[in-house]
């Protein structure tokens, strides 16, 4: 239809005032997005920018983390860093796994396909919010606690039923477990019918099929699965209030039953519990910046590494 | 009738094939396929696994074992639901009790007390009980101590209320000093007050001001991208847009709380900087891409056909796209907005920096307003487990999980709905 309207002398639109002004409003509204967006990217690139410093970046939360000449954000950045690989490492084998059980095994129409569907697609509308209070639940409470009353039993003090970078990081699993499914199912419908039934009318059994064809082929996708599911558990803060950020920590987590001091988590600080909000919103825009940037340089590490596969996977065809 | 002659079982069963049998000439009898190999037989179990060949021991482990993971989401949704409604389950079968002043029994009632009794009085588990009753000097301490609390407990009359119960979580009731019913929350009180009213209007109004403000955008937008926008401009279009489901929600709320605030004060001139407006509008900007991804897929699937008729009859493209392809796509539209009621009513960390947090019972969307996510983020940190407060507001939250997973269901069955008549059309 394009191409017909390009082609000189073949007219199929009369001049009409109203469909003009309708795809000029839809224009407008399309664009008024964009330009929110790019207002609120320049704003805190603008103002971030600033007070963005190599020192900041490598330096340590100092005690007094409102003070803009010795405020660091290392921590934040190690302590973000650490939750997200934690939950990739959750997450991934389960996700993917699922998926490959509902491209490969499942039939459309069993009941057991559906309800798994209905569980992943409400699964990603649950809030945020209420991942945190089963994470406090499920995880802190029940697991945690039946883990100090099994491994240290009359230990007052528990260690693994408080707060926890293990508990964070397995609610963020939990969380991002649908986009990991959805994402890994989507590269392995992609995948040509004809590979596997070259495979299979080799002699190769199904399994053997899904191992060495169809799960290479659907690396690429399975990655952006990943990438998707990082950057959405980077930047999310409210499943991890009650489950593993700390306000203010002296050092670094040393294990898995450490809390940790997290960027959004500190933005969220910085932003409503400040003594003197003139003299920290600074460091609160540098530390905006260095989140935005954080989940964008994860984005492009994978996006790079995807590209590289890509060409590869040509290579082997 | 050729066909027959091929399968013999066939004719057997059949009554009249034996003589016709005769007239035919007679061909090797084919036997049939010892039951074991029919692949349609085999591996199509309970579990759904479709295999074409019979598997190998290890295989068939390794297969079981995926359907086993891949039950994973079931598990998980199980397990949200159970613990989170664990937690508030005393609260909605009144087993909570938050009264300060209770009736306290005299010490000599301790021998008249069925054991029963006595630990219900104490708030004593049974095991806890059991070892306490050993010795009777610490039962009558525990007694004691009863007695004492309720000499020094506040002498409010409201205090000998149990504000757990539901018609005190859902109904106006008149407090001492006030001078009519109210709603109030106030759980960190000497009597506290877990009125829910003023949290579900608050939920409300920055959800609607979000979803009027988003709404209208995202349509617009994903109208414009899919039905008019020239295919070179799409590509770069969608992925842009897309892109603001990337910013974090706490680098929302914290452009709604230090720059958004001050600007739209500035413009409009109202009385409180953090109200329901500012944060409704920063809640739109986490609703568009939903909105507008899930709207644009729906409309993009409606087929090509439909609006090449339209074009071939002489429309416009804009009147293709409004009179043929969005009539066509309206389940599909339906479907994004109940998805963006969902991911705006659930969502937190905006409306907790920008929306003032206070809990009071006002339509105005230029009042400070308090939402169920925030109460629930602002206050857990500051209760005691297994209190009544941290019992409310897992009482929240299951409300919250019940509200998104309605609102999900729904727009599932829409969508696959509208994939079924699309396809069945198309």
């Amino acid at each position: 239809m394009s191409e017909a309207a390009s082609t000189p002398g073949f007219r199929t639109q009369r001049f009409d005032v109203g469909s003009r002004f309708f795809t000029g409003l839809t224009g407008l509204a399309t664009f008024l997005i964009l330009a929110l967006l790019a207002v609120i990217l320049a704003n805190i690139v603008w103002h971030g920018g600033e007070s963005f410093s190599l020192r900041f970046i490598f330096s340590n939360a100092d005690k007094d983390m409102f003070d803009p000449e010795k405020a660091g954000v290392l921590p934040m950045i190690i302590g973000t860093t650490a939750r997200v690989l934690l939950m990739t490492i959750f997450v991934l084998p389960v996700g993917v796994v699922t998926a490959i059980y509902l491209t490969e095994y499942a039939h459309a129409t069993s009941i057991f396909t559906r309800i798994i569907r209905g569980a992943v697609n409400n699964l990603a509308g649950v809030p945020s919010i209420v991942f945190g209070l089963f994470g406090l639940g499920f995880f802190i409470n029940f697991i945690g606690g039946q883990m100090d009353s099994l491994l240290a039993p009359g230990n007052p003090e528990p260690h693994w039923g408080k707060p926890a970078l293990l508990w964070a990081s397995l609610t963020l699993a939990v969380m991002t477990l649908p986009v990991v499914i959805v994402a890994t199912e989507e590269s392995l419908k992609a995948i040509p019918p004809g590979l596997r039934e070259a495979s299979l009318a080799l002699g190769a059994t199904k399994l053997q099929t899904i191992i060495t064809i169809v799960f290479p082929n659907a690396l690429p996708g399975i990655l952006t699965g990943a990438i998707l599911a990082i950057s959405r558990a980077a930047g999310e803060v409210a499943p991890i209030l009650f489950t593993g950020a700390a306000y203010y920590m002296a050092g670094l987590p040393h294990s898995l039953a450490d809390q940790f001091m997290d960027l959004g988590y500190h933005v969220f600080i910085l932003s409503t519990q400040s003594p003197n909000i003139e003299k920290t919103t600074p460091i609160l825009y540098a530390t905006v910046l260095v989140l935005l940037l954080l989940t964008f340089a994860l984005n492009i590490v994978a996006i790079l590494v995807r590209s590289r596969m890509r060409k590869q996977m040509r290579l082997m065809h | 009738m050729n066909s027959t002659r091929f399968l013999p079982g066939f004719c057997a069963e059949a009554g009249g094939c034996a003589a016709r049998q005769a007239t035919v000439p007679v061909r090797p009898e084919i036997k049939p396929m010892p039951h074991k190999y029919i692949t349609e037989n085999r591996s199509v179990g309970w579990m759904g696994l479709h295999r074409g060949h019979k598997a190998r021991p290890l295989e068939w482990l390794v297969e079981k074992g995926i359907f086993l993971v891949s039950l994973s989401a079931i598990v998980v949704i199980f397990l949200i639901f159970i613990f989170v409604a664990r937690e508030a389950l005393p609260i909605v079968a009144g087993k909570m009790n938050s009264a300060a002043l209770r009736p306290a029994r005299p010490v000599s009632d301790l021998g008249k007390m069925t054991p029963s009794e006595i630990a219900e009085y104490l708030h004593l588990t049974q095991s806890e009980y059991a070892n306490l009753a050993k010795n009777p000097q610490t039962l009558r301490e525990l007694m004691l101590v009863r007695v004492e609390e309720q000499q020094d407990a506040p002498k409010d009359p409201d205090a000998a209320i149990n504000t757990t119960q539901w018609r005190y979580l859902l109904r106006p009731y008149q407090w001492t000093g006030y001078d009519k019913p109210e709603y109030i929350w106030q759980p960190v009180s000497n009597v506290p007050k877990y009125n829910l009213i003023p949290l579900f209007i608050g939920s409300l109004k920055a959800t609607l001001v979000a979803l009027l403000f988003s709404v209208p955008l995202a349509l617009g937008a994903a109208i414009y991208v899919s039905q008019l926008a020239p295919p070179k401009l799409k590509e770069w279009l969608k992925p842009a847009i897309e892109l603001l489901a990337g910013i974090p929600s706490v680098v929302l709320g914290f452009f709604a709380l230090i720059v958004l605030a001050s600007l739209l004060q500035g413009l409009f001139g109202y009385q409180s900087r953090l109200n329901a407006f500012v944060a409704g509008i920063a809640l739109g900007l986490a609703v568009v891409p939903v909105v507008f991804s899930i709207a644009e897929d729906a409309l993009t699937s409606v087929p090509r056909s439909y609006t090449q008729a339209a074009l071939a009859l002489g429309s416009s493209k804009w009147q293709a796209a409004w009179q043929i392809v969005l009539p066509a796509a309206v389940p599909g539209v339906f479907a994004a907005v109940v998805l963006g009621f969902g991911r705006a009513i659930g969502e937190t960390m905006v409306v907790l920096m920008a929306s003032g947090n206070a809990s009071i019972v006002s339509w105005s969307v230029l009042d400070s307003t308090r939402t169920m996510t925030a109460t629930i983020a602002a206050e857990l940190a500051e209760t005691v487990f297994g209190g009544h407060h941290y019992r409310m507001l897992f009482l929240i939250g299951a409300l919250l999980f019940a509200v998104t997973f309605l609102s999900n269901f729904v727009a599932d069955v829409v969508i696959h709905r509208l994939k079924r008549r699309l396809e069945g059309q198309a």
